[in-house]
């Protein structure tokens, strides 16, 4: 994603990137970041959790505002709505991906062998 | 404190992360070209999230069949759908609180909340969908989807894009 965040900036279209992993992001150079404490799959927090939601809205909409040069950031100082043990397990897929069943497969062969 | 953006993870995928280096190109930054309180803005998400009955899903079995390679595509998803519609295919994280409630990745209500308060000029009525895992061919994001995205942006008159990986 922060590919294409920096390749639609590069066609002159200002972007906001708002991400659970901002170090990345900012290590993509990219130009206007926010934190937001949340799973893999919960950008924006829970279904109806509308004061979550619009809170990292609005902080998007600030980071527009104030950013004047690139790596501009600002992280939502807001929990995420959901106990984090719960939290932890609840955003993973119900199988494991196929790039991940493959590391596995290949993790379980070489435990095998060696 | 800080916030620990990492605690969802399992230590391997921290590590991963952690472990990613900077790229060593220079920084990208477009300015606003006019107040936000007078700027369109298109939402996007990169959770795989499709409309059922008018378009197609993402090529799961694509990824299936290889690991490393992710449906590039994209979908157009309009901010005033019936959450009936809306759609999940991504292979890497669980779509179930999505299927109940798309704002979770695409945040209609809430930038439509922020166009009635006037903190931004509008919501633009459409808003796009990847599927966010692209090991392989992310070279087709830069030489074609990206493009194609953009060339719709500036004809559709959006002034800022909010991108959302899920």
């Amino acid at each position: 994603m922060p590919v294409l965040a920096r390749n639609i900036e590069s066609q002159g279209i200002p972007t906001v990137t708002v991400t659970m992993l901002p170090d990345i992001a900012q290590k993509f150079r990219l130009s206007r970041v926010v934190g937001v404490p949340v799973p893999f799959g919960h950008s924006f927090g829970v279904p109806g959790a509308d004061e979550f939601q619009l809170a990292a809205s609005r902080l998007a909409v600030r980071a527009l505002q104030e950013a004047g040069e690139p790596g501009y950031r600002l992280d939502l100082d807001m929990e995420y709505p959901v106990p984090d043990k719960v939290a932890y397990k609840t955003w993973h897929p119900s199988e494991p991906s196929p790039i991940v069943a493959q590391m596995l497969k290949a993790r379980a062969a070489a435990e095998e062998k060696g | 404190m800080a916030t620990d953006f990492y605690k969802y993870l399992p230590r391997s995928m921290k590590a991963h992360y952690e472990a990613t280096t900077a790229i060593d190109a220079p920084a990208v930054f477009e300015p606003l070209a006019k107040p936000i309180e007078q700027c369109t803005i298109a939402l996007m998400t990169s959770a795989g999230v499709y409309l059922t009955d008018t378009q197609e899903s993402f090529d799961l079995e694509g990824e299936r069949r290889k690991p490393t390679w992710g449906d590039p595509t994209f979908r157009e998803i309009p901010t005033d759908v019936d959450q009936g519609r809306i759609g999940h295919a991504h292979l890497h994280i669980n779509g179930e609180d999505i299927i109940e409630d798309v704002n979770i990745a695409l945040p209609f209500r809430a930038f439509k909340t922020l166009e009635a308060e006037g903190a931004i000029g509008a919501l633009a009525p459409i808003a796009y969908s990847f599927m966010g895992f692209q090991e392989d061919n992310a070279r087709e994001w830069t030489e074609v989807q990206g493009p194609e995205l953009g060339a719709k942006l500036k004809r559709r008159g959006v002034d800022v894009l909010l991108l959302a990986p899920a």
